[in-house]
């Protein structure tokens, strides 16, 4: 098949969809299928988000558009060794590791060590099979169907990160889950769809690391929906450092009950077009969200960050700082939207944008909203544009240190405020390091 | 002056007051001394009217008249005056603005005519000289801006100002240093007349080195348990509210 | 004789003046709310070519202008009514509006005893300087009734300094030079929606020339009154100054009570060429709508300054109570280097009224600079948004953006959002936003009442105190009339 059968790329995705019935064989049967069936059906009625709609005014997908990417599971999986996957783990702490080739689960290259009882960790396609009901209440749920995109990978779910935590159980370690991406003959579309379900007063801290095998073009198109019940402490950092050339599109749909926390990291390397849709309801009294990004772009990426909170009840507090570091010919994007519904009274929402442009070239677009229905509260956000500081490099440099390093250390400084949020020593080092290789400047080890 | 009788209060459902008898006449100076939490700012926030506490049971007669039936503002006008514990910031508004203000309602409540910009000038520079506060204070906003010291020192100067008939000082000595405290306590004494009252409500006893007091009570748990003369207050300093408490539990078990 | 330089009022005036806003305080309808018994000429309703024409006719245009009109008619019947504003208001039936509405009387007017005597009436209780007493305080009226310009004041003492200070109209037929080349040059018809219905059926407006050099010795004003029912105004205002020329411009605006919503759709272009500076300041009060939100002003409104020159500045202040809708976005191009744009707004919604206001900030040259102070209060059921948009372009080396936009609640059903939009492609920008959202402090209304400040009273001084900002940017006279709006429209919000 080619470009020229299909009048639009709709079309394509439509059309494949034939053969997946036929890959999925007998799990065609679960309640799943009948979520797929709605949602193509949904997807035939839908068009992809175009710069006339306000969400998507600052990015333009038509490159993405371009080409027929292949469901993964409608594909041949490439084969990894442990060793080859190796350099991609964050290493040198104890934790749980969970891996998927182009969104599927891989059982050998995973090690999953004794969890609590009753706590679930691993994939979502098996849980489908061997125990529905677990997932039944929440899968879709959570994520109503609101763009193309999303409804493409409801319509060809098939795996993805499954973590289900029951009421009171904590897992210690933290669970690193390794996305790992690449193109064989066909160009591959990965379409994780992960569901992280914390019980009343359980917790649990995940990581999750979408990277490309090699710098080749492919497309992640991620959903995943997180619901945190009362009490609940969750923790998701998430790092994307996918190929050169990849798109990466995901939308989180996180809901928290009463008292429960919720910590989520954005750490943001590769990609050529990149668009996170991060969005929680605070549906309980007392709950506390933070948001943590860090995003860095260089040559010709394009990066647009979506956040959302929504202030459905009262008492709820919510705090959000998001850092852009731009580079070369790139453009950032931040939208970030807090509402605080007319019944959240004594809600204290913060939200702050900081982005520096280290070239002459690089762009921002940024819209911090608030909107505000309740009177008692106290909202606030700030956005700052800007490049380093020109008189600090100064007083650096007068001090005996080259520019190019006064530069790294600035850079540093910008990036700490996000960065020492992160809990884990090693990954904090690691992704530390990770900044500076990105932007291809001098490395500063922050004592 | 001021009559209390088995005054009652509540914050949030909590009781603070818990059935408090003071009698104040002109021209006296009394001191509520108590620990922490044991209800002193709520009786000042109870006295003028904040909303945020609930008065269950009891009387305030002030000059005859029934208190608790009158409005924050009203109270006010009858010439009560808190000097606040934490003074409020007012962003954009003068301390001019906001004085004449306040002293044309209190006036034309008294059916007294309004002071002319030039008379109103004069009282202000009078005040501040007592203070020895710089003239520009007033061009400024109401307390915006102010370190602890001034906020209280502007307090004061309100309070000459306004020139109430009676006066409450919520904790004005906490965060002064001995200069501000020195310099606060003279505008109290100028304000002090056989025609006004004050009431001073502190934890320590080295704002009444300063402002002697007539009459010095001790509150406990929403009661005052105990009152006598200023030399109560030195017995205080020295032997600390343990004393009194005990004192207390001993009365009661005899 | 006349107010020349920035008034610094002494502390103990800006007292008194606080004191007289508060004493003001009496009324709380829509004090504006007369309908003045005058005839008036009312084209029927409807739009088509035909009106259109007929307009150009009535106001004797030269043809290139009739031309033009019919070009914005043309494109406009092509647009679509914008629909991305926070606000919600049932569609406009452009049919059912009458598009020209002129008082009746003599066609040419020499001095103001030709005046109807009513429509000096109607002045004198909006308070306009026409009479000649009040012209000793120094302020040159432009009256708007309707859509036609009624009487100039001041214009043979500003004609001296070669200022051209008339209607549009007027204008049209004699600076035809100066119109031709700056009409539309800011705004063009093709610009929006409802800046293509202003130009295919503007009826009239104040035209402004500062030649170059020339400093305004006086306050310029133009009062802007609907009085007819179902008519639209479309006025359409034009400022230019030459270089190195200042001008310091201010706008009124009231309407009579009507149970049905007027469509107000105003254009004003500002052009401001190197070393010159126009400062344009703004109180609408246009009928609000009842207390159910029956009625008042749709006020769909294009402003926008072009800053050509070098060191050039433009400085737009608004105070906003009025307007069951408002949808305006005062903005600056900031083109010359070194130019400067500024915009101080209040905005107040309160029943049912809804605005969307901000402005729009678009850095092209080299070391602009642009402020942004906004100030929305939302009380009963209003609707509060800020809208705003920085722009710095690839070569706008060194621009500098600050904003500050707060809202203030009161009350438990209004909303207060903040829409803001940066864009930046060039490096060495520096841009910097700051929102905050808070509820009117009760412990700043409890430590007033304490000093014997009823709660009203305390509430307009908290308001006037969160306001102080803009209103410092406003003339004197235009700043006490703000107040009182102010107090007036939020009367009753906090109980």
């Amino acid at each position: 098949m080619n470009n020229l059968e299909f009048k639009n790329i709709k079309d394509w995705y439509l059309s494949g969809f034939d053969l997946f019935e036929k890959k999925l064989n007998g799990e065609s049967k679960s309640f799943l299928h009948e979520i797929r069936k709605d949602a193509l059906l949904t997807l035939s009625s839908l068009d992809f988000p175009a710069n006339h709609n306000e969400e998507w005014k600052y990015t333009n997908v038509s490159p993405i558009l371009k080409y027929n990417f292949i469901p993964a599971v409608n594909s041949i999986l490439p084969k990894f060794s442990k060793k080859e996957i190796e350099k991609f783990l964050f290493s040198n702490f104890d934790c749980h590791l969970i891996v998927f080739i182009n969104g599927i689960f891989s059982e050998e290259l995973s090690e999953i060590g004794a969890l609590p009882d009753g706590v679930i960790a691993g994939s979502l396609r098996n849980i489908v099979k061997e125990n529905p009901q677990l997932v039944n209440n929440y899968l879709t749920r959570l994520s109503k169907i609101d763009n193309a995109f999303n409804a493409l990978n409801t319509a060809y779910s098939f795996d993805g990160l499954a973590v289900i935590v029951p009421d009171g159980k904590v897992v210690d370690k933290p669970i690193q889950v390794l996305y790992l991406n690449s193109s064989g003959d066909e160009l591959i579309l990965s379409q994780p769809r992960n569901l992280i379900i914390a019980g009343k007063n359980s917790q649990v801290n995940i990581i999750t690391n979408y990277c490309g095998f090699d710098q080749n073009l492919y497309f992640s198109n991620i959903v995943t929906e997180l619901y945190a019940d009362e009490n609940a402490v969750i923790s998701l950092c998430k790092v994307q450092d996918e190929s050169h050339d990849a798109f990466h599109i995901e939308k989180l749909q996180a809901s928290q009950k009463s008292n429960s926390l919720f910590n989520h990291y954005s750490i943001g390397f590769g990609g050529s077009i990149v668009r996170n849709d991060i969005n929680t309801l605070l549906d309980g009294e007392n709950t506390e969200t933070h948001y943590y990004g860090l995003y860095l772009a260089n040559g010709k990426q394009h990066v647009d960050n979506h956040t959302f909170i929504d202030h459905a009840k009262p008492n709820c507090m919510s705090n959000e700082l998001y850092k852009g570091i731009l580079d070369g010919n790139s453009h950032g994007v931040f939208n970030g939207k807090i509402i605080v519904r007319h019944d959240a009274q004594k809600t204290n929402a913060y939200q702050q944008n900081k982005t520096i442009l280290l070239s002459k070239t690089a762009k921002i677009d940024t819209k911090p909203q608030l909107e505000i229905f309740a009177n008692d509260v106290k909202c606030s956000h700030g956005a700052t544009v800007g490049k380093l500081d020109e008189s600090s490099e100064f007083y650096i440099r007068s001090r005996g240190v080259p520019q190019e390093l006064a530069k790294s250390m600035l850079i540093r400084a910008f990036a700490n405020d996000v960065i020492e949020t992160i809990k884990i020593d090693q990954l904090r080092e690691q992704l530390n390091h990770m900044i500076f290789e990105h932007l291809h400047r001098v490395e500063i080890h922050n004592q | 002056m001021l009559s209390i009788k088995n005054l009652k209060a509540n914050i949030d459902g909590k009781e603070i007051l818990n059935g408090i008898d003071l009698e104040i006449k002109t021209g006296e100076v009394h001191a509520i001394m108590g620990p922490n939490g044991s209800g002193k700012s709520t009786l000042a926030n109870v006295l003028t009217g904040n909303k945020s506490y609930e008065v269950t049971e009891g009387e305030i007669l002030f000059e005859g008249k029934n208190l608790l039936e009158m409005d924050p503002e009203t109270r006010a006008r009858e010439g009560m005056f808190l000097a606040f514990q934490y003074p409020i910031e007012i962003p954009g508004i003068s301390n001019a603005t906001f004085l004449k203000t306040a002293l044309n309602e209190i006036r034309k409540y008294n059916n007294q005519p309004e002071l002319t910009p030039k008379e109103f000038l004069e009282r202000i520079k009078e005040k501040a000289k007592i203070l020895g506060l710089d003239d520009t204070l007033i061009s400024r906003a109401v307390n915006v801006g102010f370190s602890g010291g001034e906020k209280k020192r502007n307090e004061i100067f309100q309070m000459l100002m306004l020139e109430p008939k009676f006066v409450l000082l919520d904790e004005t000595d906490s965060g002064l240093d001995i200069d501000a405290l020195k310099i606060v306590s003279s505008g109290v004494n100028v304000y002090r007349k056989p025609t006004n009252a004050v009431l001073v409500i502190t934890h320590y006893q080295r704002l009444l080195d300063y402002i002697v007091p007539d009459y010095v009570h001790v509150l406990s748990k929403g009661r005052i348990i105990k009152s006598g003369g200023k030399e109560l207050a030195l017995e205080l300093e020295d032997k600390g509210y343990d004393w009194i408490k005990t004192e207390e539990l001993e009365a009661e078990n005899a | 004789m006349a107010k020349i330089e920035e008034n610094v009022p002494s502390q103990v005036e800006e007292t008194s003046d606080d004191m007289k806003m508060l004493d003001d305080l009496t009324n709380s309808e829509y004090k504006w709310g007369f309908i003045t018994d005058i005839d008036s000429d009312t084209v029927a309703k409807g739009l088509n070519e035909k009106v259109v024409i007929f307009i150009s006719q009535k106001k004797n245009e030269p043809e290139w202008m009739t031309e033009w009109r019919l070009k914005a008619f043309r494109y406009w019947q092509k647009m679509e009514e914008p629909k991305w504003a926070n606000v919600k208001y049932p569609p406009i039936d452009f049919q059912n509006i009458s598009y020209y509405s002129a008082p009746k009387q003599k066609p040419q007017l020499n001095s103001l005893e030709e005046v109807d005597p009513e429509l000096l009436k109607t002045f004198e209780k909006l308070g306009i300087p026409l009479e000649e007493q009040k012209i000793l305080s120094g302020v040159a009226v432009d009256a708007v009734f309707d859509s036609v310009s009624v009487a100039t004041t001041f214009k043979e003492a500003l004609k001296e300094k070669g200022i051209i200070f008339s209607s549009v109209s007027e204008a049209v037929k004699e600076h035809p030079d100066l119109v031709k080349k700056y009409l539309g040059s800011v705004v063009p018809y093709t610009d929006n929606y409802y800046a293509a219905l202003n130009a295919a059926v503007f009826s009239d407006g104040s035209f402004v020339y500062i030649p170059k050099g020339v400093r305004c010795p006086m306050e310029l004003s133009t009062y802007f009154r609907i009085n007819s029912q179902e008519t639209g105004q479309f006025e359409r205002t034009l400022i230019i100054a030459e270089e190195g020329a200042y001008v310091s411009y201010l706008e009124g605006c009231t309407a009579p009570i009507r149970d049905n919503n007027q469509l107000h759709a105003a254009v004003v272009e500002l052009v401001v060429l190197d070393n010159a500076q126009i400062k344009y300041s703004t109180v609408q009060n246009w009928y609000p709508g009842d207390k159910e939100g029956k009625g008042g002003i749709y006020n769909f409104v294009t402003k926008r300054g072009a800053c050509r020159g070098k060191n050039s500045k433009i400085s737009w202040t608004q105070v906003e109570t009025g307007s069951s809708i408002t949808w305006k976005y005062p903005g600056c191009i900031l083109q010359g280097d070194n130019s400067v744009g500024e915009f101080y707004s209040v905005a107040v919604t309160n029943n049912y009224q809804q605005a969307d206001t901000g402005t729009k900030m678009i850095h092209i040259g080299k070391n602009t600079r642009s402020t942004v102070v906004s100030k929305g209060i939302s009380a009963g059921h209003g609707n509060n948004s800020y809208r705003g948009l920085i722009r710095v372009g690839k070569n706008a080396e060194g621009a500098r953006n600050f904003t500050q936009c707060d809202s203030m609640l009161m009350g438990d059903k209004c909303g207060a959002h903040t829409f803001p939009y940066i864009e930046v492609e060039n490096e060495s920008a520096k841009v910097e936003h700051e929102a905050t959202t808070s509820k009117i402090g009760e412990d700043q209304i409890f430590y007033l009442n304490q000093r014997g400040i009823a709660t009203e009273d305390a509430v307009n001084m908290i308001v006037n105190g969160f306001c102080k900002e803009v209103f410092k940017e406003l003339p004197m006279e235009f700043a006490v009339e703000a107040q009182k709006l102010l107090a007036i429209s939020l009367e009753g919000s906090v109980g």
